[in-house]
């Protein structure tokens, strides 16, 4: 009877022996990595180790910016790209990939943070062992990064939404209305106020804003609210959802009804959940950053900083390839640029 | 070595139990550990140096503190699937009452652990008291705990805790790169173990899950054991929080989601059987430190998130199979002997 129980033992561990170095097999295709050395590509040297460790791994927007920016730029400057991280969005996963980055001698780490604070300690004992931290699309605490690539500021993101509902609607004008998220969300506020100041200036004289509703980014209140919008505003012209629930649950309201073409809706969305009203005429454009950019930009930066061509410093220039010149602004934040627009034209080259 | 030979008291010698240890899951386990730690460190970089260690030692420390509890509520026949969700929502009341102005660790922790034993009362009242299984009760729990984890902090987090306290949580033994916390989990562990194997109070859990019925009738407070095992997986849930919060220096509702499951496939590949019954805490030790370290293992091997899910499913089923199959292998090889044995005494007329 003993000899049963040892031969399960040795099938069992033969079972993980062979896991175990089919593994290590596998993984020694990606894992080397060349001395660095320096080339021509802006100072940029090449063999650098840049890994991105995005919020969550199999999600839409992050391999968009990881593998469409971030490994298009990488190999322009002949490193070595490779993008890791968790399935679920959990902080502590997170920490255990970015211990594992820095075992790796990893040259630079991009992170988008699931939680500003909780991957500091990691981060910096990464840094403590030699690498480089840049955030992109989610900072950490300023004191655990290097550098942090900002998406897109609340100024830029107020002025193209009033921007695209003003020609949306056209020269006469008319009456207008936001739908938010929840009304103590910082952002969504900061954004409604600058919002208000755009609506200001004498270009958009004839646009009135006439009510402010929360969704509460939940789809089906939100869906109710652009629904009772309309029947309290007969004379409405236009809405804007500067959230991606919003928008979506609005767009889908105003296509199924009369209003479709005659109320005119944008706002912050995704190209994936609005490709069916850009194309039904419900929308006409809307804005975001685009996440391919992000990630060439960070890419970029990463090397950049790596090669000592930047520290950080306020005032720092780098070149990010195609985009062109960039200059390090306050609180070590290199920013993106102005928000990107979709519309029927542009929306099928994206995916996410 | 000396084996087979009785002692005076007719107790089997070191060598007897040494080898029925051997022949037993825990030691599949136990090699299967050593074995993933020495092809790790001899064919991955950085498998072999001690920082590897010490983030493995940071990564297994809470899933050891709950499994510890867990295993005994398993070997009864129970299951506490709201560990997870008492984690969080101890880390948002320790972190709460931190913004709110209790500025003394000895406090912050008693609190928590009260918190925490109140959560697995309320567990163990519903499963004792109203006789519910525990596998739906504790899947209300999970959700309930969670839920009033996001009342107390929403989406905030809080973070700002003093540097002492957390470089204090994950700081080293002197000398090595292990963190000191570990110690607390051998000690802790040892307890347990003690108690388990060694008292009639953990030999009454077994019968327990064996048989509530005949255990009841044997005269063991089944409902009360049962009871007390759910505060006491409350309590080490919220230590793991206490931990967990100074670990990662951050509280936040969703602190610890999904651990559950972790800890559960722990004790499940440690060889506790989910019928409850059988298993032990070597073991399910053991399978902390295995799963730790293969994954970890792993990703620095550049196995992709994806592969390493699958890895882990994989042993959970295999944890599960594999204690049944050599059961049932020994059973055909006993019943292959007995025929064997009588076949040579009655000469046979079929083969």
């Amino acid at each position: 009877m003993r000899a049963g129980t040892r031969h399960v033992r040795v099938v069992a561990l033969a079972a993980i022996a062979a896991l175990t170095f089919g593994m290590a097999a596998c993984a020694d295709d990606s894992g080397g990595g060349g001395t660095p050395a320096p080339t021509s590509s802006g100072g940029i040297k090449s063999g650098l180790k840049i890994a991105f460790l995005p919020k969550q791994v199999n999600n839409p927007y992050f391999d968009t910016s990881d593998n469409k920016g971030g490994k298009v730029a990488v190999d322009e400057f002949k490193g070595n790209f490779s993008q890791t991280g968790p399935s679920d969005t959990s902080p502590s996963a997170q920490v255990s990939y970015i211990n594992t980055l820095s075992q790796q001698d990893t040259d630079v780490i991009v992170v988008s943070a699931n939680d500003k604070d909780a991957i500091c300690g990691a981060l910096n004992e990464a840094r403590a062992n030699g690498a480089k931290v840049v955030t992109y699309d989610s900072d950490t605490n300023p004191s655990c990064r290097d550098l942090f690539i900002n998406q897109a500021t609340a100024d830029g993101i107020a002025k193209i939404q009033i921007k695209l509902i003003s020609e949306a609607i056209g020269p006469d004008g008319g009456e207008i209305a936001i739908l938010s998220a929840t009304a103590n969300a910082t952002n969504q506020n900061a954004w409604i106020e600058m919002m208000k100041t755009e609506l200001a200036k004498p270009e958009y004289a004839k646009l009135k804003l006439v009510d402010t509703v929360y969704g509460d980014d939940n789809d089906q209140k939100s869906f109710q609210e652009a629904q009772g919008l309309l029947a309290k505003h007969p004379n409405l012209k236009g809405i804007i959802s500067p959230t991606t629930v919003g928008i979506a649950a609005a767009g889908r309201y105003l296509s199924g009804s009369t209003y479709k073409g005659k109320v005119q809706l944008t706002g912050l969305g995704t190209p994936n959940q609005m490709r069916a009203f850009v194309q039904d005429g419900t929308v006409k454009a809307f804005a975001l950053w685009n996440p391919a950019d992000l990630g060439y930009l960070a890419a970029y930066a990463a090397g950049a900083l790596a090669s000592g061509v930047i520290t950080g410093k306020e005032g720092d220039k780098f070149t990010a390839g195609k985009l062109g010149e960039y200059t390090v602004g306050a609180n070590a934040t290199v920013l993106l640029g102005d928000p990107f627009t979709f519309n029927a034209s542009n929306i099928d080259q994206f995916n996410f | 070595m000396a084996d087979n030979t009785m002692t005076p008291g007719g107790a089997p010698s070191v060598g007897v139990r040494l080898r029925s240890m051997l022949g037993s899951w825990d030691a599949v386990v136990l090699i299967a550990l050593v074995a993933v730690a020495v092809i790790g460190g001899l064919t991955i970089d950085g498998v072999a140096s001690p920082r590897f260690w010490r983030f493995v030692t940071l990564e297994i420390i809470p899933i050891a503190l709950i499994a510890l509890p867990m295993t005994l509520v398993v070997i009864t026949g129970e299951i506490d699937l709201s560990v997870a969700s008492v984690l969080g929502l101890t880390c948002v009341v320790l972190g709460e009452l931190w913004v709110s102005g209790v500025t003394s660790l000895p406090v912050l922790i008693g609190v928590c652990l009260l918190l925490g034993a109140l959560l697995g009362a309320v567990n163990g009242l519903f499963i004792t008291g109203f006789g519910l299984p525990s596998l739906a009760v504790t899947i209300g729990t999970l959700a309930l705990y969670r839920g009033l984890a996001y009342v107390v902090l929403g989406d905030r987090g809080v973070a700002n805790y003093p540097v002492t306290w957390t470089r204090k949580a994950i700081a080293p033994i002197p000398g090595t790169t292990i963190p000191w916390m570990i110690l607390v989990v051998a000690g802790l562990a040892v307890v347990f173990g003690v108690v388990l194997h060694a008292t009639p109070v953990g030999r009454s859990l077994y019968a327990i899950g064996n048989n509530a019925e005949a255990a009841r009738f044997a005269g063991i407070a089944v409902r009360l054991a049962k009871f007390w095992l759910f505060v006491l997986t409350g309590a080490m849930s919220a230590v793991a929080g206490v931990f967990w919060t100074l670990r990662f220096a951050s509280a936040r509702a969703d602190n610890g989601v999904g651990l559950e499951l972790a800890v559960v496939a722990a004790v499940l590949l440690g060889g506790v059987s989910i019928f409850g019954g059988r298993g032990g805490l070597v073991g399910v030790l053991a399978a902390v430190a295995l799963l730790g370290t293969l994954r970890n293992a792993l990703q620095l091997a550049y196995v992709p998130a994806n592969t390493l899910t699958i890895v882990t499913g994989s042993l959970l089923i295999a944890s599960v199979v594999g204690p049944n199959v050599v059961g049932m292998l020994r059973e055909r090889l006993r019943r292959r002997r007995t025929t064997t044995s009588s076949a040579s005494a009655i000469p046979s007329t079929v083969d």
